[in-house]
């Protein structure tokens, strides 16, 4: 048997979902016996089978991405609960295998999957949805990558109707319908505290949390996931705060970004004019903006440009 | 004193794995530690803590990398995104060698995240020993392939486990990071003698050596790095340096993680096998 076919038959079989008595299932997912396939690539020896030293391997793998997803998702968890996260999460890992080198990308397609199927949210599904897009930005902005930031100095010669600001990689926008974040702490809270406590005491604790902001009517909130001190906090924006971000992280130009997010407020002007600036003075002195390196790109003034030294190495 | 060249003639002492929990009590009292092992992975990343903590390591430690999904014995081609970030790491930490594992674990793009058994069989061996030479060319360091535990034997196989690392160690001429505890957990799986295998290893070409705790369970062994050395793998660890001579050694301790103290302390233990190996060859 050639490597590939042999490595792909293990494959299958070792990515196959366990029985819920976490054992090697008896079929495999083609319909054939698993003891078969397992006879036919793994000798038996004098105190295990060829199905039970297989079995080692499916466990393991099973064992190590499960713990590995539930560590990522102690929120969801919390919203779904305990029995119903462990089932979603072994169908989404059976659908969505990883396809990365590293086990901190397990749960990169979860939000998507969950839309394609709602019937493991049923009763909590915006909730739930939020709450995985919290968790996966959560991660994002953990170690996303940070440039050097933007220095005021760096604007002196710009141009602002052409300026493009990048926000850093590691900030995360999003746009959702519960307060997942006040959720996601207490619950993240709750199982610190479980260490000296029960996990049944601190599941039953979630549940009340959980069942208490699944009654709040849906209001959409604006959050920030982002990063200071190499630790990540959520911090939750104005409306008109997300829309100019957002604009600005879609690529669109300081002024245009600004007019464009501010098109369909109401407010007084003046107030809105020195909101926007305290907003900028705020996300400066947070570090959300890169340094500008391409003039030509960020519309600095290039007749004043020239006349600096450049600011690359 | 150098080592060999697989190991880029660096003469390294004894190290322990940096891991999470220890990372206080390391970057505040600054223990004396000859090296530092890091799993590649978790810090094949774009920024924060992580790095944050690397970087400070590197400011007073030795690093070395060691890896755990590069899977040189996978049928597929290595994967592009894998190899350019682990060439990032490599330029950051000046890793002297680069060690991975001699299994298989993904195939067709999806990753099982476990070391999978290699079948012994020369087809494997060239494919294997291929994508050590392609990785080798692309990160520009000494690779170095680490042999594995192992709960399972193929039909297919045409030699036994040290024959296929001897056949993929000169088909690449690379080096090898010869893990004892894994001889000791594959000896008792598969009934064979750990020390034939030991014997039988190019000692001219072994880098760094494992040394680690593992599981016992009715029917089998499993290697889960959560435990102190057991005697019988101090023996074989001895017998390995008496052929290797005084190689970088390295303590493995991953999970129910002890004080940093602890797992030091059991590291350190290994003194007692390298002086011997100084003061013979000093004779």
């Amino acid at each position: 048997m050639k490597l590939l076919s042999l490595q792909r038959r293990m494959a299958r079989a070792v990515m196959t979902p366990l029985t819920p008595s976490e054992r090697m299932r008896s079929v495999a997912p083609d319909g054939r016996s698993m003891r078969a396939v397992a006879s036919e690539i793994i000798k038996p020896n004098d105190r295990l089978t060829s199905f039970e030293r297989l079995e080692i391997y499916n466990r393991q793998y099973w064992f190590r991405i499960l713990s590995g997803f539930a560590e990522d998702f102690p929120g969801l968890r919390a919203v779904l609960g305990g029995n119903r996260f462990d089932r979603m999460a072994k169908a989404y890992l059976t659908d969505c295998p990883s396809q990365s080198f590293t086990l901190r990308n397990l749960g990169s397609r979860l939000e998507a999957w969950l839309q394609k199927n709602p019937s493991w949210t049923a009763g909590r599904r915006d909730l739930a949805l939020d709450m995985a897009r919290l968790e996966w930005a959560d991660i994002e902005a953990f170690d996303g990558g940070a440039e050097p930031t933007l220095k005021p100095e760096h604007l002196a010669s710009a141009n602002t109707a052409k300026l493009r600001l990048r926000l850093q990689p590691y900030v995360q926008l999003l746009g959702l319908r519960y307060p997942v974040d006040d959720l996601l702490l207490e619950v993240r809270k709750g199982d610190d505290d479980a260490e000296v406590a029960s996990n049944a005491f601190s599941e039953r604790h979630h549940q009340k949390r959980v069942s208490a902001v699944a009654k709040l009517k849906p209001s959409p909130i604006f959050l920030a996931v982002h990063r200071m001190d190499d630790s990540v906090y959520f911090r939750r924006l104005q409306r008109d705060e997300f829309a100019i971000l957002t604009a600005l992280r879609d690529g669109k130009p300081l002024k245009s970004a600004v007019e464009h997010a501010l098109r369909k407020s109401s407010g007084d002007p003046e107030e809105l004019a020195a909101n926007v600036q305290h907003w900028f003075q705020t996300w400066a002195v947070l570090g959300w903006f890169c340094r500008i390196e391409d003039k030509k790109s960020t519309g600095t003034d290039r007749s004043k440009a020239l006349q600096r030294p450049s600011r690359r190495a | 004193m150098p080592a060999n060249r697989f190991n880029n003639f660096t003469d390294y002492g004894i190290g322990i794995g940096l891991r999470a929990p220890h990372y206080h009590h390391i970057l505040t009292r600054k223990p004396v530690v000859d090296w530092f092992e890091i799993i590649s992975e978790n810090f094949m990343i774009d920024g924060g803590r992580p790095l944050h903590i690397l970087d400070q390591i590197l400011e007073q430690y030795k690093v070395v990398q060691h890896g755990v999904s590069m899977y040189f014995g996978s049928a597929e081609r290595p994967n592009k995104e894998h190899l350019r970030r682990l060439k990032t790491l490599v330029q950051r930490t000046n890793t002297p060698w680069l060690s991975d594992h001699l299994c298989w674990g993904s195939v067709d793009g999806r990753y099982s995240h476990d070391l999978l058994p290699m079948p012994y069989t020369f087809e494997a061996a060239r494919i294997t020993a291929q994508k050590v030479r392609e990785v080798r060319d692309f990160v520009e360091v000494p690779v170095v392939v680490e042999n594995v535990s192992s709960y399972a034997e193929f039909h297919v196989s045409e030699m036994t486990e040290w024959e296929f690392l001897n056949e993929v160690v000169e088909r690449a001429d690379c080096g090898i990071l010869l893990d004892v505890n894994n001889i000791y957990v594959s000896s008792r799986n598969h009934s064979f003698d750990p020390y034939t295998y030991v014997n039988s290893v190019p000692a001219e070409r072994v880098a760094q050596i494992h040394i680690a705790g593992h599981s016992k369970y009715k029917k089998y062994i499993l290697d889960t790095h959560d435990h102190p050395v057991i005697d019988p793998v101090w023996k074989l660890y001895e017998r390995a340096i008496e052929r290797v001579g005084h190689t970088a050694t390295l303590l493995e301790w991953d999970d129910s993680i002890p004080s940093f103290d602890e797992v030091h302390d059991e590291a350190l233990k290994a003194n007692r096998f390298l002086a011997g190996a100084s003061l013979a060859k000093a004779v």
